[in-house]
């Protein structure tokens, strides 16, 4: 049946809608000049992303002793950011694939962005594992290409290509599945658009589609085996991500816990970068009533158990290297709480464990102001965290001589925020120009846990009619 | 060749299920619906089969593990074996990630690309059905008239027990 009638379930979506008003919601602001608000955003984030790009440029030209790199600390900044943002993104699939396969309906306001917000944060990972090739201009070559050296091929054996094909093949099947989660809405646009060139645009982009119920039979299963084919990849994104650590022999890298630590972490962060953004999103757009408070806390609810299992993971990582009896584990592990990156440690576990307790009570679930502020501290928290297992680890492995420290240098800084800038660049034009609520999707469920009564008044329904809408 | 199409529009899921339902105890040639979302259950009202869509996913993704295991195994240890920290060279296990991810990959990208080449669908195509609010708010059934005995107004009386909102007759091409 197309709808859902209860009184013990909450509404997904405010105010008595008609299915043309949440045509007029969504697409009304595309169509309309952008605010002061999106301007003065825009703006910021593209200053931002300029002074990434001259620091990438003068990396670029003048090689990565630009960075704070050392010959112990061969890793820094462009791997922690690398899997700080693969992290980011890794919300968006658990949003749009692992709660569709659960009938989680709540879903549908945010799956849109969420996805948006996956690609975008995709994107930005991929660019430091490309920078710290040193010569990005040779990135190709990890590819398996026929070439004129043999053919030479790369080592199929090597976690980092096995990351390669992960993460190029994450962003292909995030693209697939928001832009074919797209394409009825884009359709929508095509058809109530009064400017010629956006009925062109969209109407080149969304493949002719008409609405056909045969095709949506279809789609709805297209769909469903994409839900079904990115639950298993996501998981496998951040397992192997964790690998490119867990392979090597570096004291507190070198454990099986590391796959499923970095799989919750990386769910973990990405839902605090979700709530950051929509809790934008809703205010500057005016979408309260899509994204309604009752959104904000079930996402904070999947960050209290995501949270626990990240906390979990921290104590299990300390007792194993209490319990394991061995000499550089455990220092490692005291060397990582107290040695002279500890500030750090201390950081991520207060960002990570004790903030999002926050979260068991109501009233700060319901609170946009405080959710707002927690989500970006465990957003800090979760960058720190991959700092930590990258820095201390490195700085202080096996040979107390070859022991280093690491000072970013000020390129490592503005290439850091030269990646939010890029960000939120993207997730800016996108909010500007695509609908960012799943038009067909919400309208869906708009009658989700509401009484007949609420509903606007239908036209009274005559005698037999009723009967036989019990269909299927 | 053109054939007589009745297009009826309603303006809620329900009335255009239980109208589609209606249509086929009555006979009538349902062409196809439109609505501006999937509506759960229109498939089984008008009688379709389900897709077989999946079986083309499984094939593919199927296909996608055995080529890339195929070419790593190949690459690894006939194209030009290299002796890696005295591993096998045809170690298997680590070839299983890149194995999962390209199953992944060809599964996705093929089911995609077929189920637009089925729907013939495709960058800058032209609706092939139009309909004011069809994307919007208007759920639309298309019967053809394809008989003698196909009477319009009889549709419109049964129609209008859904609360039919317009009714209009077109002709096409085909």
């Amino acid at each position: 049946m197309g709808e859902v009638f209860s009184v013990l379930r909450q509404p997904l979506v405010l105010g008595n809608k008609t299915y043309a008003d949440i045509t007029d919601d969504v697409c009304g602001p595309l169509e309309k000049g952008a605010s002061l608000s999106w301007w003065i955003a825009f703006i910021v984030s593209v200053g931002v992303l300029i002074l990434g790009a001259l620091s990438v440029a003068y990396q670029v030209m003048t090689g990565v002793g630009v960075w704070g790199l050392n010959n112990t600390v061969g890793w820094a900044f462009d791997i922690t950011n690398f899997v700080f943002w693969i992290g980011i993104g890794h919300a968006g699939t658990l949003i749009s694939a692992i709660l569709f396969l659960f009938r989680q309906r709540w879903r549908t306001s945010v799956n849109r962005s969420a996805e948006a917000m996956t690609i975008f944060a995709v994107i930005c990972a991929g660019i430091f594992p490309i920078l710290h090739t040193g010569r990005p201009w040779f990135a190709y070559w990890l590819l398996p290409y026929p070439n004129f050296r043999g053919p030479l091929w790369v080592n199929f054996r090597s976690p980092l290509v096995w990351d390669m094909f992960a993460i190029s093949c994450y962003l292909t099947i995030s693209a697939l599945f928001w832009y074919v989660g797209m394409i009825p809405d884009l359709a929508t646009i095509r058809d109530r658009t009064k400017s010629a060139l956006r009925k062109k645009l969209f109407g080149f982009f969304s493949f002719g589609w008409d609405g056909s119920n045969r095709t949506w039979q279809r789609y709805e299963k297209l769909y469903l085996l994409l839900a079904g084919l990115a639950t298993p990849l996501v998981v496998s994104v951040h397992t192997i991500v964790s690998w490119d650590f867990a392979t090597s022999v570096i004291p507190g890298w070198h454990t099986t816990i590391l796959p499923p630590y970095f799989v919750a972490g990386a769910v973990f962060s990405g839902f605090a970068m979700v709530l950051t953004l929509m809790l934008i999103v809703r205010k500057v757009m005016n979408l309260e009533e899509y994204i309604t408070l009752h959104h904000i806390e079930q996402m904070c609810k999947v960050i209290i158990a995501t949270g626990g299992m990240v906390g979990l993971a921290y104590m299990t990582e300390l007792f194993v290297a209490y319990y394991s009896g061995n000499e550089y584990e455990r220092f490692a592990f005291i060397n990582r709480a107290l040695g002279p990156y500890g500030w750090t440690y201390w950081v991520m576990v207060g960002c990570n464990i004790m903030v999002p307790q926050l979260f068991w009570w109501k009233k700060i679930r319901r609170n946009p102001g405080i959710v707002f502020a927690l989500s970006i501290l465990i957003n800090v928290g979760m960058w720190f965290e991959r700092f930590v297992i990258i820095m201390t680890s490195l700085t202080r492995d096996y040979l107390p001589a070859s022991w280093a420290g690491f000072t970013p240098t000020i390129i490592d800084l503005t290439t850091l925020l030269g990646s939010f800038g890029l960000f939120f660049t993207l997730f800016l034009l996108f909010a500007r120009f695509l609908p960012m609520i799943a038009i067909g999707e919400v309208k869906g469920v708009v009658r989700y846990g509401k009484g007949r009564s609420e509903l606007k008044p239908l036209e009274p329904r005559k005698e037999g009619a009723l009967e036989q809408t019990l269909v299927g | 060749m053109s054939r007589r199409l009745l297009v009826s529009s309603f303006a809620h899921e329900n009335d255009l299920l239980a109208a589609t339902q209606a249509a086929r105890e009555h006979g009538y040639t349902i062409l196809d619906a439109y609505t501006p979302f999937a509506v759960h259950g229109l498939d089984k009202a008008m009688g379709m089969r389900s897709t077989r869509l999946a079986w083309a996913t499984l094939i593919l993704g199927i296909s996608g593990a055995v080529a890339k295991l195929w070419f790593q195994i190949w690459t690894s240890a006939t194209s030009w074996p290299v002796n890696v920290g005295g591993k096998p060279l045809k170690s298997v296990p680590a070839f299983v990630p890149v194995t999962f991810e390209v199953m992944v990959l060809f599964a996705g990208v093929g089911t995609v690309l077929l189920f637009l080449a089925m729907r013939k669908l495709w960058p800058g195509k032209k609706p092939a059905f139009i309909y004011d609010g069809a994307t919007n708010d208007r759920f639309i059934l298309v019967l053809i008239q394809d008989n003698a005995s196909f009477v319009v107004e009889e549709v419109r009386s049964l129609f209008e027990r859904f609360h039919l909102v317009d009714l209009e007759e077109r002709i096409e091409r085909v």
